[in-house]
């Protein structure tokens, strides 16, 4: 026994000195647990710059990666008047209210019109933040009217997907959209006017029941979620787990369902090569004929609005 | 007359009972009085029954083993049905059934979910949840009455499209859309009769039509209430709410401008009076035909198209509070 005691002093973390890092500088993957530098992970449009693990992105921000600069946006105001007056554990309306303070949009699409490669297209990219992307009266006619608004003026369609189907809370109303917007779909194939879908993490439901699956090309980012029934509900329904894999890009592109499997930083360009052999019998003075001769504005170098 | 008693249905079971107790005694003129009496009086319940049924009571309704399904009415209202299988490119999906037939000696094609009865049937079938080759076998049946200008009519009866791994590997999602798509397109009338459970895209990846119809007490939902309740409530016993809230019934339908018109059924519900049902089906039929079949080809399709062009925006499901903004 010692007569003298050392007493430990518990090493206590300086308190002032964690906080000089500010929030969100730096990001930890999900699937490789690499740190990230925010920075460049906006650099290289939200996919690890490691592993290449596509982190989910909003609307607007797609928008920005597709675009060559400016954009005009459509029917931005378009909002549901919860229909149904719907009420589950707490009411549609706060939900509404909930989803258009946290994202900024009234609803839970962007749809566009802007330059693509030099083309101009009609553009629709769901924004997951808001009732997770679900597909409703008011986003059943805004893609409606994006693409009447591409056969009124001959321009080709892109719908960007994120989704998790049909939006509950409108009841058969949700059901319908499907109904609407592939019936316009229709008209857009008669008339020979590309359409090119772009399915990202996840797209499921009624949204992948109706225009994701209809594109003249369908195109994925990579091990997006991409299917009809729920995984849970599958599982319920076969009683046993599903297989790895199951359900994601790669495995639609096993079974046919899909064109491509493409990363998102070769996106653009892919499109744009894509849209280039779609409109080649429209191209005019509006459109250059070698889309690929415009130079790609990085997202730093947005051209400010006009 | 079928048997089976909802639960919501039992004071009509307490008078059926005495009925049956009645008819063991001798037959006199006393007992059949009194055995019309109470028939007379379960018709009235079963009237006032029926005429107040509550959402979820209707869902119960339209899932009935003996409501009259797609078979029992191709057997009633068609003659000379030859049924048409496969998809041509994968299998035979038993949950659908299509096929010619004569409708009022006109050569029509037929097509509808087929959930089976008896186990036995039920298993052939799939419990009437389609696989995608039921959807592709549909539409390539259609294309074969779009071919020879033959209108097409299509009964709805089915919880949902199957939610299997064989269905998600042949791409089920893919197979509904486009038949929204094409059916659009399709230059023949399409009347779509909504006869049992118009269950979600299962239901709808055969439902566009130029005039889609329901029968009184079938129900039309992007989710089963069962499934709602379990999402948003998080507790499937809360079913009887959500059936309540999703606005599934003919009526509420009628009202959001999502179908075309309602086919009465006989008091009781369908499975009461098979002959009256069908009775009441065909005469909505033929009015329908009628109407469809005098337009041309671009105005059926126009008005077709105009029909869920409109779906949303009529109920005003919302609200266009700007015009157009330039932002970036």
């Amino acid at each position: 026994m010692a007569w003298f005691k050392k007493v430990r002093k518990p090493i206590e973390p300086p308190a002032d000195k964690a906080s000089r890092v500010p929030e969100g500088l730096w990001v930890k993957c999900p699937s490789c647990a690499q740190i990230l530098y925010n920075k460049d992970l906006t650099a290289s449009l939200n996919v690890c710059p490691k592993c290449a693990h596509h982190f989910r992105i909003n609307a607007t921000d797609r928008l920005r990666m597709l675009f060559d600069g400016e954009w005009q946006e459509h029917d931005a105001g378009l909002t549901s008047t919860d229909p149904l007056h719907f009420h589950d554990t707490k009411p549609y309306r706060d939900r509404l209210e909930t989803s258009i303070n946290a994202t900024g949009l009234q609803e839970a699409i962007i749809c566009a019109t802007g330059r693509l490669h030099g083309t101009e297209v009609s553009l629709a990219a769901l924004e997951y933040g808001f009732i997770g992307g679900t597909l409703n009266a008011a986003v059943g006619e805004k893609i409606t009217r994006a693409i009447e608004r591409a056969l009124d003026r001959q321009l080709p369609v892109i719908i960007v997907s994120c989704s998790g189907g049909a939006r509950m809370q409108e009841g058969a109303l949700s059901l319908m959209q499907m109904a609407k917007v592939s019936a316009a779909l229709a008209r857009l194939d008669r008339a020979r006017l590309p359409y090119i879908s772009v399915l990202t993490d996840p797209t499921t439901g009624g949204v992948t029941a109706s225009f994701a699956m209809l594109g003249d090309v369908n195109i994925a980012e990579p091990k997006a979620l991409i299917g009809f029934a729920g995984p849970r509900v599958i599982e319920q329904t076969i009683r046993q787990k599903l297989p790895e894999g199951f359900q994601r890009s790669e495995f639609l592109l096993e079974h046919g369902m899909l064109d491509l499997v493409i990363d998102r930083r070769e996106m653009k360009d892919a499109i744009g090569r894509l849209l280039r052999f779609g409109m080649v019998r429209r191209t005019s003075a509006a459109a250059p004929v070698d889309a690929d001769a415009v130079p790609r504005p990085t997202p730093e170098t947005v051209p400010p609005v006009s | 007359m079928p048997t089976e008693l909802l639960e919501f249905e039992e004071p009509i079971g307490v008078l059926l009972k005495e009925i049956e107790a009645l008819s063991m005694l001798p037959r006199t003129a006393e007992r059949e009085r009194s055995i019309d009496s109470l028939r007379r009086r379960a018709d009235d319940i079963r009237g006032q029954i029926y005429a107040n049924l509550t959402p979820w009571q209707r869902v119960l309704v339209a899932r009935h083993p003996s409501r009259p399904n797609t078979l029992d009415y191709v057997e009633r209202l068609f003659t000379n049905f030859d049924e048409l299988h496969g998809d041509r490119r994968f299998a035979d999906d038993h949950a659908i059934v299509a096929g010619a037939a004569d409708y009022k000696g006109e050569p029509v094609v037929v097509i509808g979910h087929q959930k089976g009865r008896d186990t036995k049937q039920k298993i052939f079938r799939n419990f009437g949840y389609a696989r995608p080759e039921g959807y592709r076998k549909a539409l390539r049946v259609m294309l074969f009455a779009n071919k020879f200008s033959r209108p097409i009519v299509v009964f709805i009866d089915t919880p949902a499209a199957y939610p299997g791994m064989e269905s998600e590997e042949r791409g089920v999602a893919e197979a509904i859309a486009f038949n929204l798509r094409e059916m659009s397109m399709l230059e023949v009338p399409i009347l779509v009769v909504v006869c049992g459970e118009g269950g979600s895209g299962g239901a709808l990846g055969i439902a566009i039509g130029d005039r889609v119809l329901m029968q009184e007490f079938a129900v039309y939902s992007v989710i089963p209430p069962e499934g709602c309740a379990a999402i948003l409530w998080r507790d499937a016993n809360r079913k009887v709410e959500a059936a309540e809230a999703l606005k599934i019934t003919a009526p509420d339908m009628l009202a959001l401008g999502l179908i075309d018109a309602i086919v009465p059924e006989p008091r009781g519900g369908a499975h009461n009076d098979y002959d009256a049902a069908t009775a009441l089906v065909d005469q909505a039929l033929t009015q329908a035909l009628d109407e469809v079949s005098e337009m041309s080809i671009e105005t059926r399709l126009n008005l077709r198209y105009d029909k869920f062009r409109r779906m949303g925006t009529e109920g005003q499901a919302f609200v266009d509070v700007q015009s157009d903004t330039a932002s970036s």
